[in-house]
């Protein structure tokens, strides 16, 4: 591990060495998007093939419960992210839809897999994929593979934490979109 | 029985059988309307006793439609694939699901992706897509302009 993702894990602040230990000076936001973006806690939900990748990485050889994805939760109530892992066909458009609507803010989507970013395989002469999990719902990190090994879903599952503890919000792209289109 | 003997022991039900040379199963041809005496015998008579129907689909050869069955016997540890050709305009053939209760879905499904209809099905609706799902996707000439992205 590098200096700059020691950084990035360490707490977020300064600290201002006093006599008796010293001081940490941080943001609230900082610190709440750094507690965020530790524990997040995926939805179990696998269409394919990629399902298949994703509880490999769950399991104890890539072990994703390192970087605070241990807790699956098989409500969307409960769960923070996402991930799309495997084909998205018409008639589960509305399911997927409904999951994340039920899922409670703040809420990440990864969309893992040839099929979860464009269709993949099932791009063209195909009547029932929709192309693309993003004409369904708003996508955070896109993983490419078909399906990924387990490193490129822990690698996208780092960068969603990077991008949380970076501070963008997606409320907050959502109102700067909204503002801009009108 | 070996394969030699499944193949004159076939013969034997009905003159009108052929028979594809290569492939994994011994492969016999019968015609649509002898299909369920065949498949009746293949299933009742104690030398065959085709037990397990593990497949049953549809090809679309754009000429024709081809009905594939897939049986084997427990009992004997021997297999057979029946084929059976269909009118592309009117696909009709009688249903099997009565013989091998599986077949109830799957003929399903076969009616609901090609068209083909099973007479004296007890149930044919669609199985996968809608019920008001307009055409047959897994033919080979469906054209879905909204959602399909021709190559």
């Amino acid at each position: 591990m590098d200096v700059k993702d020691n950084q990035q894990h360490a707490f977020p602040g300064d600290v201002h060495p006093t006599a008796s230990g010293g001081i940490l000076v941080s943001k609230l936001d900082d610190v709440i998007n750094w507690a965020r973006s530790n524990s997040l806690w995926p939805l179990v939900f696998g269409t394919s093939c990629c399902a298949i990748e994703m509880m490999s990485t769950a399991s104890a050889k890539y072990d994703w419960s390192r970087f605070g994805f241990e807790v699956a939760r098989a409500t969307p109530r409960q769960a923070d992210v996402i991930i799309i892992a495997g084909t998205i066909v018409n008639k589960m458009a509305p399911v997927l839809k409904r999951l994340y609507d039920q899922m409670a803010d703040p809420k990440y989507v990864i969309a893992m897999g040839a099929c979860a970013t464009s269709g993949g395989p099932f791009f063209y002469n195909t009547y029932s994929v929709v192309k693309g999990a993003d004409h369904v719902i708003p996508v955070d990190v896109y993983v490419a593979g078909c399906p990924p090994r387990p490193e490129a879903l822990l690698h996208a599952l780092i960068t969603l934490q990077a991008k949380i503890k970076a501070g963008d919000k997606r409320e907050k792209i959502v109102i700067e979109k909204f503002v801009d289109s009108n | 029985m070996n394969r030699e003997e499944l193949q004159s022991a076939i013969t034997a039900l009905n003159a009108d059988i052929t028979f594809e040379e290569g492939g994994e199963y011994l492969t016999a041809n019968i015609p649509a309307d002898a299909c369920r005496d065949i498949m009746q015998a293949l299933h009742n008579l104690p030398a065959f006793e085709m037990d397990y129907m593990f497949c049953l689909t549809c090809v679309d050869w754009k000429t024709h439609l081809t009905m594939v069955y897939h049986l084997e016997s427990r009992k004997h540890a021997h297999a057979v694939v029946i084929k059976s050709k269909l009118d592309r305009e009117n696909p009709e053939i009688e249903t099997l699901s009565d013989i091998w209760r599986t077949a109830e879905f799957l003929e399903r499904e076969v009616y609901d992706l090609f068209g083909v209809r099973f007479i004296h099905h007890s149930d044919l609706r669609r199985l996968l897509l809608t019920d008001d799902w307009e055409g047959y996707p897994l033919r080979k000439d469906y054209e879905d302009p909204i959602n399909m992205i021709k190559l």
